[in-house]
């Protein structure tokens, strides 16, 4: 039989991840694993497992939990932590929120997301995590196509895209002085597709948000919002049953759904394939400004 | 549906002048390609009615920061992604100017091919020299040559044989075996990735089938076995009581069960008792694949070291000839010190040779230098701490390459490409 010495696109891509998440781990004392519950942090989980067996994988996984989560995202949560045996850390934004570290937003749009950072860098500063590895894709927006696999963060936590290190070949620079740590994103360049045809590909389980089912939603400004404690409903908004799936784990208030029958990941994959939209356009948080996400990152988002 | 498990992945670098249409073709290829969603299209028709311009400026889909929109120019590597049925493509989008050439480097160093991109009606200017250099000296195997703008010329045959010829004339000093030609118009559309109708004259592929039928599959290096140990896996678990996995990434060669290996710098040597990635055990292994390798006997290997076969070395040394290609703000001068990054391996060097530094318009050579400024590109000489253990990045880009970082700052400083 002859040999043909290449890799598919996502083999090659999961081989640079798993490089990536790899070098973190030797070149870094405290690593530990942005979990948000969403697809790509999960993919990351699976692939840091795959990095490290039959050993377990040698890092927490730390969930910012900004107490509007979906349920669904909470279940496969601790469900996954048990499967992988893993240890979590949480961080909450409700405690930094009743410490006055962190003011809520009001109004109808009130959104829990901004207040992450701060819950974020409290949690990185208080376990002292020196690197800190998230799901992000480079094709997700704009101002993260420039962001480098290590990404230098200054002792205040902040991202300076102008004075980036350069990045060649798969030299990767973790070098800092005390108290700088790094950020991390070991599948910058997979896209939404690579994403859910790895899912595929692995037989990765997802929480059930992500496949069809009827949920009690709301329209607002175009988006289909779920009801939730934390939705607050103006007075001619009127709840109303959808078949509905969502392209986007976020908090509950702010991540909208599409409407859709796609119950298998295969469905999933070529509804994507027809989608016309990218999936941080269901998202409120990015709509702010058109800026919103470069600004948020400057100041230490995920 | 699963024809996407046999897909390939291309990397490649985009480079050009300030107004050659980089970013049009760039927009071009992922509008076409039907790579642009609505909400990104229904934002770049906003930004283009508000700059008052009555044509949907493609080139704002790749415009990143906030700065670069105020300006108006590319600062920085931006990463953009397309996918077609047969390939999915990353594109290194590189700024033009003369001052990003650092950027230039970055991009090159993980690309399959560059796209150059030459302005019909200006023919071959000195950014198109140091691009094509620039993609020689990074080793890049394949180097698409766009003639852009066409539509400004009348779609003229004879202008774009005239490119052709003169480039040709000047690639002849370059070391790139594949360089292919194609006349477009990144705004009108011709041969990007659909075919012209203005041009019935050229018999040749559009750009995009260029893109997709390139002959990737040589570029890694299947012959001279190398595996960069990156980390030491030990369970530490009852069920794993004794084991020891050696991680990393292929960067050379072919690896099976019972192959004799080598370790260096030890020198001990033993058999391979298994290859696997995650739980999957496989029949080989080969660049760029990321596995675990497991030996017959227990010897002692750490980080940095090498695994690689009895009767074929890489070269050992600690005085190393580089191309280097300086990035900082900060000037070098001789007998300054710094970490060297080589594979996984990091050990302290020092610059003790400037022997040239290169003009990249046009290859000249400048002696009795003695200090490089960011984006010099000159051959030195360093020498370090520790040997190292490589190939000249000619024979292999992965174990070819180092990076140097600043002792005090951190930063990386400079990128070397072992002669």
């Amino acid at each position: 039989m002859s040999h043909q010495y290449y890799l598919s696109h996502l083999k090659e891509l999961e081989a640079e991840a798993i490089f990536v998440i790899r070098e973190v781990v030797a070149q870094f004392e405290k690593p530990a694993l942005l979990f948000s519950g969403g697809k790509d942090s999960i993919v990351l989980a699976y692939l840091s497992r795959k990095a490290f067996a039959p050993a377990r994988i040698p890092f927490p996984l730390v969930h910012i939990d900004t107490g509007h989560n979906f349920p669904e995202t909470m279940e496969y949560r601790d469900w996954l932590v048990n499967e992988l045996g893993v240890k979590l850390i949480v961080g909450s934004v409700q405690e930094s929120i009743d410490k006055g570290r962190a003011k809520e937003e009001t109004g109808y749009n009130a959104s829990r997301n901004s207040l992450q950072t701060v819950t974020l860098l409290d949690t990185i500063e208080q376990h002292k995590f020196d690197a800190a590895m998230g799901g992000a894709r480079r094709d997700e927006e704009k101002a993260r196509a420039k962001e480098r696999f290590f990404s230098h963060r200054d002792e205040f936590g902040q991202w300076d895209p102008k004075n980036q290190r350069p990045e060649l070949w798969n030299l990767f620079n973790g070098r800092k002085h005390i108290g700088e740590h790094f950020r991390v994103f070991p599948i910058s360049n997979w896209t939404e597709m690579d994403v859910w045809q790895y899912i595929h590909l692995e037989n990765i389980p997802i929480p059930k948000l992500y496949y069809s089912h009827e949920r009690e939603v709301i329209i607002r400004d175009g988006a289909i919002l779920s009801t939730s404690p934390w939705l607050k409903l103006k007075p001619d908004e009127v709840p109303m049953k959808m078949t509905v799936r969502f392209r986007t784990c976020g908090d509950m208030p702010i991540t909208g759904a599409v409407v859709s029958d796609a119950d298998t990941v295969e469905k999933i994959i070529a509804e994507v394939a027809a989608s016309r939209k990218t999936e941080r356009g269901t998202r409120a948080d990015d709509k702010r400004s058109e800026t919103a996400m470069e600004d948020r990152k400057k100041s230490g988002y995920f | 549906m699963n024809s996407y498990l046999n897909n390939q992945l291309l990397r490649f670098t985009t480079a050009g002048s300030v107004d050659d249409g980089k970013s049009t073709l760039i927009g071009r290829l992922l509008y076409d390609s039907k790579s642009i969603f609505e909400d990104q299209l229904e934002a770049v028709e906003a930004s283009s009615a508000r700059k008052g311009f009555d044509y949907v400026d493609l080139s704002l889909l790749t415009d990143g920061l906030k700065s670069e929109r105020e300006q108006g120019i590319t600062i920085d590597v931006a990463y953009r992604y397309f996918a077609t049925p047969k390939r999915k493509f990353i594109i290194a989008d590189t700024p033009g100017h003369i001052q990003y050439t650092r950027n230039m480097v970055t991009g090159a160093s993980t690309a399959n091919l560059a796209l150059i991109l030459i302005d019909a009606r200006k023919g071959l200017v000195e950014q198109t020299y140091r691009h094509s250099f620039i993609a020689s000296l990074l080793k890049i195997p394949h180097i698409i040559v766009c003639v852009n703008k066409m539509d400004l010329v009348n779609y003229s045959e004879d202008v774009f044989d005239k490119i052709v010829e003169e480039y040709k004339a000047f690639s002849s000093k370059l070391e790139v075996s594949d360089i292919q030609f194609v006349p477009i118009s990144a705004l009108a559309g011709d041969n990007v990735v659909n075919r012209s109708e203005n041009m019935a004259w050229y018999q040749g592929a559009t750009l995009l089938h260029m893109l997709e039928t390139a002959h990737i599959e040589s570029d890694h290096n299947h012959i001279d076995s190398r595996f960069p140990v990156q980390y030491v896996i030990r369970p530490q678990s009852k069920e794993y009581h004794d084991f020891r996995g050696y991680a990393g990434r292929v960067a050379g060669g072919i690896f099976r069960p019972g192959d004799d290996v080598v370790v260096l710098p030890s020198g001990f040597q033993s058999k391979i008792k298994e290859i696997y990635t995650g739980s999957e055990v496989l029949e080989e292994a080969f660049a760029p694949m990321s596995v675990t390798i497991t030996l017959q006997d227990e010897i002692d290997i750490s980080r940095g070291d090498i695994i690689a076969k009895p009767n074929n070395h890489p070269q050992s040394e600690q005085d190393i000839d580089l191309m280097l290609c300086w990035m900082n703000q900060k000037p070098i001068n001789l007998n300054t010190k710094f970490y060297v990054r080589h594979t996984t391996r990091d050990v302290k060097g020092v610059l003790k040779e400037i022997q040239y530094k290169l003009d990249i318009n046009n290859l000249h050579r400048v002696e009795n230098v003695d200090q490089l400024v960011m984006n010099d590109i000159a051959r030195v000489k360093i020498r370090t701490a520790q040997p190292l253990f490589f190939d000249s990045y000619r024979k292999n880009r992965i174990t070819g390459s180092v990076i140097l970082v600043d002792e005090g700052t951190n930063e990386t400083v400079a990128a070397g490409m072992i002669v």
